[in-house]
Formats: structure tokens, C-alpha cells, sequence
């Protein structure tokens, strides 16, 4: 034992100084566009915290696109799909894994394939298949190709074999069918799973871009990512004021949720057995 | 794989053996009547295919169909007339832009996976520990994860500008050379490599962290009494532990290095002279502003097969884990 206390103290103190070190950069640019977007344009890049705080650049950013719109139709457009993912999800994740039946197998692989291809990798033939549904530039349109989630069905499937045999045979013998099965006994054990892919699925469109950019033209169907990106993009020269109130206000609504809820949202991740 | 569970014992399945509803079993559900009673004399197989179907034809219907067009599509000459053929596939062997995407794909695939999982796993072992100020911590190193991936770039397109970016006035006020670092050809592919490490490294922390808490605690316990070093630990303990993790984040970090192309759009648009140009915003570009649909799609079956290669490694891979835990 020639490794005393000396050492592993000094290791501790090199890992807690590592670990701020790191979160400090990994925070940085974000409180920095804070600051910059509450900033007036003349004094926005200079560090004193003393003058020059403003909320110009936020309201005209913010009057210049219907951000309302956004909004909104970002929100129904996540509520909608997510309630959608989770609802076939179950179903399908219940055939994997309490039923035998010919194909199963079959099945399974097909849907660990799909954790790979997305639809916006088949992105002209899925404008093409959605515009002849004449869905283009609808909010369904958005969220048609993304109804059945892969992932939704894996992770459900993983957690409903956990489900102990006894409490499944115990609710048949009381007469259960085989939904209210489901209903009574798979989804109250599996609701950690079920809260974590919701989280992931929310963030996940929300801050989803490249399909709704191609699907959508006009202002009454653009979700919020696809709104801001005039004020982002390089094109017309960098408008270094509206490009962070911009950001700012794409991010603070989904950061104030996400900051209020952390803890629960970390602890269901870690409970949902996604590892 | 698919004779699998057919041949064998239905040890996992067995003891939830539903009481067939063809046998006098079923009756004993007397007293009810009514819809549900008439849904309960379906059989188990037919039952769990009307599950399935509703997930399986929205799957299938928004990939495999559109898969199997683009095939089609790609196959199309050049041209005028309906004759099938590789044109497309020719011009594609040829096409500098298509290798240029490509190459920067695999180098940006190869490049983030790695760097993010590593930093994530030593963010996941730093704040697994009773540290003060774990939970800012936390915060601190998962926010970025949170914000649309449009937001990031236009973050870092904020820090990478010549004249008046971050990086470039701090390399100036320490004496250093400012550098045009979305305008070279040479520093751009880096640029946006940084970008995209600072964003998804925390989202690999929650798996890790995750997997942390998998760990039984007396392999911890037992390397503390035999007075192992902590590097020793996570060699011998925590490492080969999370193995499990590692490959889960890792197939879930190299699916999305070939399908997140949006800090392309707002940061670079592919350049300067395609030097940052990737395989799916590149058949953006051939889809819609230059309207070439049949060669995006030729492009998009080459960026399927990637995937569905990857995809069946990944099964090989899982395979264990999911059948004999």
C-alpha cells in the first residue's frame, strides 16, 4: 500500500478542477449569446456589464416573422406526433415481446434496421410520396413520416421483457383481456421508458430542420427551426444583433422547460434503461 | 437469426402462456359480453400482426417504399426517353462533388463519434461522483444537447467569424493570427467538427450516466479495499462495463453524423468549394435547387446501402446482448 491519502486527494482535486474546466467551455458560447442578444449593437461584443442592456434587438426580431405561428405550430406539431410514437410504439413493442408467432423475428430485425434509416435520408422521395397525398405544407405533413418511431418500439420492447410472467398471468386469471393487459400491467412498469423517449422525442422536432424545411413553403405551416433560419443563415451578410436574439428565441422557451425539469428528465433517462 | 426462437424451448415466453381461446379455457370468462368478447376469440398470432400493423406499414411506408423508388428512380438514363441504366451511377463515380461529400462524411463520422463518446464518458465518470456543484454541472455539460442544432451553428458561425469573432480576437490579443476559419477550405471541415462535438457530447453523457448506475456498487467496493489505483479501476472495471453504452452511443452517434446536416445550411451552404459539404445535404442540393430528383436519388440508394451496412453490424453486435441476457 505505497498509495497513501497524498495521492488519490491531489487526482481529486485535478478531476474537480478537469470537470468545471469543461463545463465551463461547454456553457460559455451559450450564456454569450445571452448576453450579446440583451446587448445594445454598439456595445454588444465589449465586456462591461455596466451600461448598454437592452430588449431592442429581441422585439424586433421578434417582430419581424410571425413567431406566434411558430410557436404554435411547433407545439402541435410535437404533442401530436410524440402522443402518436408512443401509441404505436406500445402496441407494436407488445406483439414483440409477449407474443410468438410466425415472422416475429423477422420483425424485429426490420425495425432494428429502421433505427438507422430515417425518412429525412429519403428526403425527395418522401416529398415526392407526401405532396402526392397533398399533404405538402401541412403540419401533418410534417409529422406523417415520423408516426411509427424505430426507436419507440425497441425501447419499449427491451422494457416490456422485464415485465415479471406473474403479475401477466395473475391479471389473465382475473379476467384482463389482452389490451387491458397491456393497459393494467405493461405500461405502469414501463412509464419510465415511456416519459424518456417522449423527452428525447420532443427535443428531437422541435429542433428538428431539414424535412419540415423542404415539406413546408408558407408561414402558417413552418414549425420555429425552419422560421429562424433567415435570421441564422450567412447569406445576407451577418446581422450580428439579430442573428443572437434569434437564437435566443428559439432556445429560451425549450431551455426554461428543460432547466425547470432537469432532474426528473435526467432521472427517468437513467431509470428508463436506456444505457 | 429468424429460426430462432421457433426451435427452442419457449422458455421466455412460457409462462405468460395465455390461455388459448379456442380451448374450454376461454369460457371461463363468462359473465362478459359485448365487443371485447367477440376480440378475445382472436387468436394470438393474428392478435399480435394487428398490433404490429399500424407501426409496420408507417415504418415501411416512409422507408422501405421510398427506399425501393429511389432505386427505381436512380435507375433512370440521363437524359430523354424511359430506358433503364447506371448513367447515374456513372456520372456519380466520376462526380468530384459526390467524392468530396463522401470523403467528408466519413472523416466527420470518424472523427466526432469517437471524440464526443470519449468526452462523454469522462464527463459521465466526473460528475458520477459527490461533487460540489454536481447538478450545475450537469446542466452545464447537457444544455448544449438541448438546443436545436440550427441554434448551435448559428452560435459557433458567431464565434468563427473573421473580423469580429471570438476566436479570432483572442488569437489576436495573445498574438496569434487570425484565421478566415469557415472560409478556408482547410479549417472548415475542423470548424464544423467542433461544433458538432460541443453539441452532442453532453446528449452521450446521459447514456453514460445511465450506465454508470448499472454498475453494481461492490465491484467499486472491492477495487477500493484491494487499494487499486483509479486508473486501474477504469481499466479493469468501469471501462469493460460500459461497453455496452459505448456501442449503443455509438450507433446512435454515427446514424446521426450521416442524417444532421443542419449547421451545414446555416453555417457553410457546402463551402467553400465543397470542402464542407456532406452526402445528405448534397442530395438536398441535387434534389431541389438544382432539380436533378433522379441523381439525388441515385446518391440517396449510396447513402442507404451505408446505412443498412452499418445497421446489420450493429445487429451482428447487439445480437448478444438482446437474445442471452
Amino acid at each position: 500500500m505505497t498509495r497513501t491519502t497524498a495521492l488519490p486527494r491531489l487526482s481529486d482535486r485535478v478531476e474537480v478542477a478537469t470537470a468545471w474546466l469543461l463545463g465551463a467551455l461547454w456553457i460559455a458560447p451559450l450564456l454569450y449569446v445571452f448576453w450579446a442578444a440583451l446587448r445594445e449593437p454598439a456595445v454588444a461584443l465589449v465586456f462591461d456589464p455596466t451600461t448598454g442592456w437592452t430588449f431592442d434587438n429581441l422585439v424586433s426580431v421578434w417582430n419581424a416573422a410571425p413567431f406566434d405561428q411558430y410557436y404554435l405550430n411547433t407545439v402541435l406539431l410535437v404533442t401530436g406526433l410524440t402522443t402518436a410514437q408512443i401509441v404505436l410504439g406500445t402496441l407494436a413493442a407488445y406483439a414483440l415481446a409477449r407474443y410468438t408467432f410466425p415472422g416475429r423475428d423477422a420483425v424485429f430485425v426490420f425495425v432494428l434496421v429502421q433505427l438507422m434509416i430515417f425518412p429525412e435520408i429519403l428526403l425527395s422521395e418522401n416529398f415526392r410520396l407526401v405532396s402526392l397525398l397533398g399533404l405538402q405544407d401541412t403540419i401533418p405533413g410534417i409529422g406523417l413520416p415520423y408516426l411509427a418511431s424505430a426507436l419507440c418500439i425497441f425501447l419499449l420492447r427491451q422494457s416490456f421483457k422485464g415485465v415479471p410472467s406473474e403479475l401477466v398471468e395473475a391479471a389473465e386469471l382475473e379476467g384482463c383481456s389482452r389490451l387491458e393487459t397491456l393497459w393494467k400491467v405493461y405500461v405502469p412498469i414501463a412509464r419510465p421508458t415511456i416519459v424518456a423517449f417522449g423527452l428525447v422525442s420532443v427535443s428531437f422536432h422541435w429542433n428538428n430542420f431539414l424535412w419540415p424545411l423542404v415539406i413546408t413553403r408558407s408561414d402558417e405551416s413552418r414549425p420555429i427551426t425552419v422560421g429562424i433560419v433567415r435570421f441564422l443563415s450567412p447569406e445576407t451578410g451577418i446581422d450580428f444583433t439579430s442573428l443572437t436574439a434569434g437564437t435566443v428565441i428559439v432556445v429560451a422557451p425549450l431551455l426554461a422547460v428543460f432547466v425547470i425539469a432537469q432532474r426528473q428528465f435526467v432521472q427517468s433517462f437513467m431509470r428508463s434503461g436506456i444505457k | 437469426m429468424a429460426t430462432h426462437d421457433d426451435t427452442t424451448p419457449r422458455t421466455e415466453d412460457a409462462p405468460s402462456g395465455a390461455p388459448d381461446p379456442t380451448t374450454p379455457m376461454g369460457d371461463f370468462h363468462g359473465p362478459r359480453r359485448g365487443p371485447l368478447h367477440l376480440a378475445r376469440r382472436i387468436p394470438d398470432r393474428v392478435f399480435a400482426w394487428l398490433l404490429l400493423a399500424p407501426a409496420l406499414l408507417f415504418l415501411a411506408g416512409f422507408t422501405v417504399y421510398p427506399a425501393i423508388s429511389a432505386l427505381w428512380s436512380s435507375l433512370q438514363e440521363p437524359g430523354l426517353g424511359s430506358s433503364i441504366g447506371l448513367g447515374h451511377y456513372e456520372y456519380m463515380v466520376n462526380d468530384p462533388v459526390f467524392r468530396r461529400s463522401l470523403i467528408n462524411n466519413l472523416v466527420f463520422s470518424l472523427v466526432t463519434v469517437p471524440v464526443s463518446i470519449a468526452i462523454a464518458m469522462a464527463m459521465a465518470i466526473m460528475i458520477n461522483k459527490e461533487i460540489r456543484g454536481r447538478g450545475l454541472l450537469r446542466l452545464a455539460y447537457f444544455t448544449p444537447a438541448m438546443l436545436p442544432v440550427v441554434a448551435a451553428a448559428a452560435i459557433w458561425l458567431l464565434f468563427y467569424q473573421p473580423n469580429f469573432g471570438l476566436i479570432n480576437r483572442t488569437a489576436e490579443a495573445i498574438g496569434l493570427q487570425g484565421q478566415n476559419w469557415l472560409g478556408s477550405p482547410g479549417t472548415v471541415l475542423p470548424a464544423l467538427m467542433i461544433m458538432m462535438i460541443w453539441h452532442q457530447a453532453g446528449f452521450f453523457m446521459l447514456f453514460y450516466l445511465a450506465g454508470l448506475q448499472a454498475i453494481p456498487p461492490e465491484l467499486n467496493e472491492a477495487s477500493t479495499l484491494e487499494g487499486a489505483g483509479r486508473w486501474y479501476h477504469f481499466r479493469r472495471v468501469i471501462f469493460p462495463m460500459l461497453m455496452p453504452t459505448t456501442l449503443f452511443a455509438s450507433i446512435v452517434g454515427l446514424a446521426n453524423s450521416f442524417k444532421q446536416v443542419d449547421f451545414v445550411f446555416v453555417m457553410t451552404s457546402g463551402g467553400p468549394n465543397n470542402a464542407s459539404s456532406l452526402l445528405l445535404y448534397y442530395i438536398w442540393q441535387s434534389a431541389f435547387p438544382q432539380r436533378q430528383p433522379d441523381y439525388a436519388a441515385a446518391v440517396t440508394v449510396v447513402l442507404v446501402a451505408i446505412l443498412v451496412g452499418l445497421a446489420l453490424i450493429q445487429i451482428r453486435l447487439l445480437d448478444r446482448r438482446i437474445h442471452y441476457r
